[in-house]
């Protein structure tokens, strides 16, 4: 597998996720309408559109949080459990939108949560201390600690998470997240908030998990940030795809444009609040 | 302590205030040595003149550390060296001049009470209060100390632990002098003097230093401590009603830390939780050889413990099973209501409303005492000299009890269990998230509280003699959840100190006893108001309860690294 950044899908990959026509249904609302979407291994795979177009509540029914009203979801081949916790066992790790670590817990604690479901010690185990419970807990430590350098969150295992800086609190997520062993890693927002530089720190995460054999599927709203690292971006409006391809052709749909900053001007004078900056499509041109 | 006074007064103000506050400790220590009351009728006799009593010697430390703290700086900066802002001088002068005047208000209080008015406060008594309002006043214009620097300070080991066995050794001595006393008004004044030495040490730094010594020597503390409680018998010289009180307060304790899983670690809230006691209690009666037994199986009492345990455990599954999906109030009205389910089933198994399993309102009384392969636990026992009787020998089982509960409580705390309990305690949506199995773990804290609590009450059925339903009503839930959020809930040291105090209390108070519930309430209101976090914080929790404080967060990170600067697992829990 080659660690180029510009790796491009190669069609024999094979189908991480699979999701067909899934549809959510919130009483009257159709949050999710007949949205279909496929992950290969090994690729990043954006998710974009406008605020409240349906793209955490598309999250939640792919990670088992939600239950799709119809549609299937597929993960490496099996129709997708239907609680989280077993969507974890079966390879598949996520972060949320407004970060929810266990704030009152030390970095190293998160991270340590994160690997429950790959670890075995029973209750008789570690009443009575026995060799088992010890090499697992030795062993857990050490894999976050491994994880804590991985994020460059090293040195800060002993910290409670809730004094960890905004950015290193977004790293830690991504770090328990990682600690499940998952084989699909779903980022929501992952660079809300942060700062160019931060983002550009993001930017390279992303890129060295997936070099270690992970596929991503990240929701993002930082337009010059996802086109940039996503090998397929996906527009969702108003609960539908919208379109789906590669960044350069998605950038450049009159349809996407059009969901973000509405309709082109008709008259001669652009209204001053459409600088050429506000374009989605515009920042990209350079990356 | 922050005081409306402005800085610059009391910059002004710093050498007068010393003086007189001075003066005023000064006052105290005489007064010790004057009579406090006419007649010898009151908080057990301090109407001597030139010869203090017990009660008024153990005072006298309070004005002493105020002269201590006042005169110490008076030798200049220079000399303090690193002291000078090591220790927070005048702060703590301050504390322990209020904490002298609220112990010479309650002193005075009590003579008025026991005597029969304010006439019968002697020259003493009056010197006293003088002093104490002299120097509390005077110190309030001190100025503020930086916050002390104590807890940071490096010491060799053995001064650590010598540290740990001096506290140990006066711990013991105040829970024997306490429970010696037979005047409710000494015990207030003692509780009044003993409050606040500990808020003076606390303000100079000491706790912060003995909680890294404790943790840097934590097998030392943990061997220490079981040896002093092991101790307590032999310094009661066969006193029964003490060590009557004593087991009393290790089969609350016991039970408490069960809750301790369930409230402090889950954060799930049980408002029924002295029906696992019960269960405990009953199955052990009915499968003793009493002859109100009911049913005609009478194992060992190792295999009665462990049926006790079990059941209790059992009905923790089935109360939990279909209530936990619930959570929050939902769940703390169905607990509620589950524990009084229990007593009334109790209350209706008598042979006309149902199967007679329980003899009813009666109860199952007669239940025999323990006796391990001869040793009969109902003999009293002479070891060195001193006799040791039926209640101590109950006080030693409980030991043992309770030893092993803290090591089942700390090891599976110090887990992959444990982890996830507290992280479904801080945000259950993040946890079932990441793998955590949530509805297990959940029911696992629900059924191994039970069983802890159930093994607790195997061994109060035999001390209790009779088991009967009206033993178990709500209010004592309550103050079973009480001692757990007095404490400090998910510690281990700070629930055995809740359970000691709300069992201590009504039995050293009885004269109080109609208006117990009314004193408790204020108690959970003040604590509530000052330290929601319990008296013995777990580090974590402390910042649950003080979210905006960005300066406590920073210092208990510290003290998180300053405890475990190398994050290794083995160095936690117990060995078995």
């Amino acid at each position: 597998m080659t660690a180029s950044v510009d790796a491009r899908v190669a069609p024999s990959r094979e189908v991480l996720l699979d999701a067909r026509n899934v549809i959510m249904q919130f009483g009257g609302l159709r949050a999710v309408n007949d949205v279909s979407l496929q992950v290969h291994t090994g690729e990043i795979v954006g998710l974009i559109g406008p605020n409240g177009a349906g793209k955490t509540t598309f999250f939640n029914c792919l990670t088992g949080l939600y239950q799709p009203t119809s549609g299937s979801v597929e993960f490496s081949g099996q129709p997708l459990p239907p609680k989280p916790r077993l969507a974890v066992r079966a390879g598949m790790a996520r972060t949320f939108q407004n970060i929810r670590l266990f704030h009152n817990m030390t970095a190293i604690e998160n991270v340590m949560v994160g690997m429950y479901s790959r670890t075995k010690t029973n209750a008789i185990d570690a009443i009575f201390r026995l060799p088992r419970h010890r090499r697992e807990e030795a062993a857990s430590t050490e894999r976050a600690k491994e994880l804590l350098d991985f994020v460059g969150l090293t040195g800060s295992g002993d910290t409670l998470s809730r004094n960890l800086p905004y950015g290193d609190q977004r790293r830690l997520e991504i770090a328990r997240a990682l600690a499940t062993d998952p084989k699909l890693l779903l980022l929501d927002e992952p660079t809300a908030g942060m700062n160019p530089q931060e983002t550009r720190q993001a930017e390279e995460l992303i890129f060295r998990i997936r070099d270690s054999g992970l596929a991503v599927l990240v929701i993002e709203h930082d337009m010059r940030f996802i086109f940039n690292l996503c090998d397929r971006v996906a527009c969702l409006v108003r609960g539908a795809v919208l379109v789906e391809g590669p960044p350069a052709v998605v950038q450049n749909d009159p349809r996407v444009i059009e969901a973000y900053i509405g309709m082109p001007a008709t008259e001669s004078t652009t209204p001053n609040w459409q600088q050429p900056g506000d374009n989605p499509g515009e920042g990209v041109e350079d990356a | 302590m922050r005081t409306v006074i402005p800085d610059e007064l009391k910059i002004q103000l710093r050498y007068p205030a010393r003086a007189v506050g001075l003066v005023g400790a000064v006052a105290m220590i005489i007064s010790v040595f004057l009579p406090w009351s006419y007649g010898h009728g009151a908080l057990d006799d301090v109407g001597f003149s030139g010869s203090p009593s017990p009660l008024q010697l153990v005072f006298l430390t309070l004005p002493v550390l105020v002269v201590v703290l006042l005169g110490v700086p008076l030798v200049g900066k220079a000399k303090l060296g690193r002291w000078a802002k090591t220790v927070a001088w005048n702060t703590t002068a301050k504390t322990t001049a209020i904490a002298s005047l609220g112990a010479v208000v309650v002193a005075m209080a009590a003579i008025a009470i026991e005597l029969g008015g304010l006439v019968n406060i002697e020259v003493g008594g009056w010197v006293a209060v003088a002093g104490a309002v002299l120097s509390a006043v005077a110190t309030i214009f001190l100025p503020d100390s930086p916050e002390p620097t104590l807890s940071r300070v490096k010491t060799a080991r053995w001064v650590q632990i010598l540290a740990i066995v001096l506290v140990l050794a006066v711990v013991l001595f105040s829970a024997a002098y306490a429970l010696g006393m037979s005047d409710a008004g000494a015990f207030l004044v003692f509780a009044a003097i003993l409050t606040g030495l500990v808020l003076a040490l606390r303000q100079f730094g000491v706790f912060g230093w003995l909680g890294n010594a404790s943790a840097n020597n934590n097998r030392v503390l943990v061997v220490s401590a079981f040896a002093v409680a092991f101790a307590f018998p032999f310094t009661q010289n066969g006193s029964n009603a003490n060590m009557s009180i004593a087991s009393q307060v290790l089969i609350f304790a016991a039970t408490a830390l069960g809750l301790n899983i369930v409230v402090g670690l889950v954060g799930l809230l049980d408002l029924g939780y002295i029906a696992f006691l019960g269960a405990g209690a009953f199955t052990a009666a009915i499968l003793s050889e009493s002859a109100f037994s009911t049913v005609n199986f009478h194992p060992p009492f190792i295999v009665t413990v462990l049926i006790s345990g079990t059941v209790a455990s059992i009905l923790g599954l089935i109360i939990g099973a279909p209530t936990l999906r619930v959570s929050g109030d939902y769940l703390a009205i169905v607990t509620l209501a589950f524990g009084e389910i229990f007593r009334i089933t109790m209350n209706n198994l008598d042979g006309t409303d149902g199967p007679n399993v329980t003899n009813g309102s009666d109860g199952i009384p007669g239940i025999p005492d323990l006796n391990f392969f001869g040793f009969d636990f109902a003999q009293p026992h002479v070891i060195a000299g001193i006799e040791i009787g039926r209640f101590a020998n109950y006080y030693w089982l409980m030991l043992v009890v309770i030893a092993l509960i803290i090591v089942v409580f700390t090891n599976m705390n110090h887990s992959r269990i444990g982890r996830g309990w507290v992280a479904i305690r801080e945000d259950e949506l993040a946890a079932e998230a990441m793998g955590v199995n949530t509805f297990t773990l959940k029911l696992l804290a629900f059924a191994g509280g039970a069983f802890l609590a159930g093994v607790a009450g195997s061994v109060k059925a035999h001390y209790d003699v009779s088991v009967t339903p009206d033993q178990y009503v709500f209010l004592e839930s309550a103050f079973l959840l009480a001692a757990v959020v007095l404490g400090g809930m998910g510690t281990v040291g700070g629930v055995l100190i809740g359970a000691t105090i709300l069992k201590l209390l009504p039995e050293k108070l009885r004269f109080f006893s109609d208006y117990r519930l009314l004193l408790f309430g204020l108690l959970m209101i003040l604590m509530m108001r000052f330290r929601p976090e319990g008296i013995v914080a777990d580090e974590r929790r402390q910042l649950e309860f003080h979210d905006e404080d960005e300066e406590l967060a920073d210092e208990i990170e510290e003290e998180l690294i300053a405890h475990h600067g190398h994050l290794n697992p083995e160095r936690k829990g117990f060995e078995l």
